[in-house]
């Protein structure tokens, strides 16, 4: 997440929706924590200034391989509606520079056959949580780390096409993987930076992302009357149907399982299984965005246009369904479950300590929660932190003042004021009267 | 511990209650009957562990261990108050109400036993589970109650 400083108008909009709270405003720039930054868009959504930017590739970084294949999300043929099917965004695609593309809902239906045999083989802890959304994983790195256990360790269907595609290409070419470039079109901000560097992987199969907003305007432009062509993997109906909310769960059909939207509705499921509330709830997909990925913060369409448009599609692709997950199946089997686990740690993430120490952190929320009593309790935002609690968690950890609360600073004003006043009705010794007093 | 100094007035919103060292002690007041608000001063106490950089574990023990005792304010008693105290220690809630008073106590602790009405379990609460619960996550549990006058229980978490 970037942010266009002469874009930003320093509005205050962005620090209120943040849900981790890792926006303030500075000097009349919003300034973003990247310890407690989620990668949720939730900001770029909200700006109506367009100032966050996500970082994203480039089609030019695909000159660096010999090989290129492009991993679109299912997400990518719901936004573009000229064309008539998704095999003329395929064509598009290789007109724009790539030798082949691997569609995402393929990685989505390996990913439902890993999801199943995990859910089957793991008869604790529940409610397991969906790891295919990597702002909610990341949500709990920073906010409910106690649920980190919780997290069926299956890769998402982005790194599952991508292994598969890298590992095919790499076997029927004869080249070496370092000349495979993998490159994943996004709808979202947090799957960049995943792409990048993923949350409990070693390494990461994909060597870029770039957002569909990016993308978008040379897709069109290349649309038409010239040919189409077909991935090297095209997923089920089942597969396109991941990038809808609750098609993850529509897919896995587990019973018992749980499907929420939105980053704030997220937070209030998360807090609910993180406080043991979800007895009898055995999964829970979570995606961040409004309406799943279709609702993610780089795509240009209507989320409910475009999630109209991914029902067509995923309706159109049924004759499909029964040979691709067989294909999915064949695949899991070939390589093995492992083959597409998340192997690494996922570490909690401290962004929301006051402190290291236990014995700081004390004396800080104590200087906080005194602030807080002074504060007005209107968290307008003026300030530059999100409510009033931030504000003064500002302050007690030295990154604010409390006359940055334009309250506070009118009370100081009125006092000063006061003060002056006095002074300036007090008698000059030389004029004044001092009727009734004699010199000591 | 060595890389913190004594601070000026420790005892943070609420006050220290003469004990030594470092320390912050707070209470949320907590409503009968208030189901709409009911949970809150749990989040708010796993909010503030949270920040105060205690781990995820102790964190959950306490926030469910708060949540139970919060909901036994609400159902049970006729409101009451929930403190927390957070030293380097140990973490301590204690529920205190002026409610009715347990005739039994070892009936209470028992899982599944509850006084709840009928109108109280329709709303899906009062499963008995309550008690246990809190004693559960707890590593020193303490309940005192007197029959007219109230009730109170004390729960103590280690912190390492």
């Amino acid at each position: 997440m970037r942010l266009l400083e002469d874009k930003c108008k320093g509005c205050t909009n962005c620090i209120k929706r943040c849900p981790t709270e890792a926006i303030r405003v500075r000097e009349g720039k919003a300034v973003i924590s990247v310890e407690r930054c989620i990668d949720c868009g939730e900001c770029v959504r909200t700006c109506e200034n367009h100032a966050k930017a996500v970082i994203t590739s480039s089609l030019d970084d695909l000159m660096r391989f010999d090989y290129r294949i492009a991993v679109p999300a299912p997400t990518l043929y719901g936004q573009i509606r000229r064309a008539q099917n998704p095999d003329e965004v395929v064509w598009a695609l290789l007109q724009l520079g790539f030798d082949s593309v691997c569609d995402v809902s393929y990685g989505a239906d390996i990913a439902t056959e890993c999801i199943r045999r995990y859910v089957s083989s793991h008869p604790e802890p529940r409610p397991l949580i969906s790891a295919a959304c990597p702002a909610v994983v990341r949500l709990i790195q920073v906010r409910f780390p106690g649920l980190i256990p919780h997290i069926a360790r299956v890769e998402s269907p982005m790194y599952a096409a991508a292994r598969v595609s890298r590992l095919e290409a790499a076997r029927s070419l004869g080249i070496d993987d370092a000349r495979i470039g993998v490159f994943f079109i996004t709808p979202c901000a947090a799957k960049v930076t995943s792409a990048i560097a993923p949350v409990g992987s070693v390494q990461s199969y994909v060597d870029g992302a770039i957002s569909i907003a990016d993308i978008y305007g040379q897709i069109v432009s290349r649309l038409g009357a010239n040919g189409v062509a077909r991935p090297m993997h095209r997923g089920s109906s089942l597969g396109f149907g991941w990038a809808r909310n609750g098609g993850e769960l529509r897919a896995i059909g587990i019973r018992n399982s749980l499907a929420v939207d939105g980053i704030h509705n997220v937070l209030g499921v998360l807090e609910e299984a993180d406080g043991g509330r979800l007895s009898g709830v055995d999964y829970i997909e979570a995606l961040a965005c409004p309406a799943g990925c279709v609702g993610g913060p780089v795509t240009v369409e209507n989320p409910f246009v475009a999630r109209v448009r991914m029902r067509e599609i995923s309706e159109s692709l049924e004759g499909n369904t029964a040979e691709a997950i067989a294909s999915a199946i064949g695949t899991v089997d070939e390589l093995g479950e492992e083959f597409f686990s998340i192997s690494g740690e996922i570490p909690p993430l401290s962004g929301l300590e006051l402190d290291a120490c236990l014995e700081t952190a004390i004396m800080k929320m104590s200087e906080l929660e005194r602030m807080v009593e002074g504060l007005p309790g209107l968290d307008c935002g003026a300030c530059g932190s999100p409510t009033c609690r931030s504000h003064a968690e500002d302050i007690a950890c030295g990154r604010a003042s409390e006359i940055d609360c334009v309250f506070k600073l009118r009370e100081r004003m009125q006092e000063v004021a006061e003060e002056l006043l006095r002074l300036a009705k007090k008698d000059v010794p030389s004029m004044g009267k001092r009727e009734g007093k004699s010199l000591p | 511990m060595s890389c913190c100094g004594q601070p000026e007035g420790a005892g943070g919103a609420g006050g220290a209650d003469g004990a030594s060292g470092v320390m912050i002690s707070m209470e949320f007041p907590i409503v009968q009957y208030d189901f709409a608000a009911a949970g809150e001063a749990a989040a708010r106490i796993k909010q503030i562990l949270r920040q105060l950089g205690i781990s995820s574990d102790l964190v959950r023990r306490a926030a469910v261990a708060a949540y139970e005792a919060e909901m036994n304010l609400v159902i049970h008693a006729i409101g009451g108050s929930l403190s927390l105290v957070v030293d380097s220690g140990r973490i301590t809630l204690t529920s205190r109400d002026e409610g009715p008073g347990i005739p039994d106590i070892s009936l209470a602790m028992r899982e599944g036993f509850s006084t709840a009405s009928d109108e109280v379990r329709e709303m899906g609460f009062g499963a008995g589970m309550g008690l246990p619960n809190m004693k559960r996550c707890s590593d020193l549990f303490n309940i005192e109650s007197n029959m007219g006058a109230g009730t109170v229980v004390t729960i103590v978490i280690g912190v390492n």
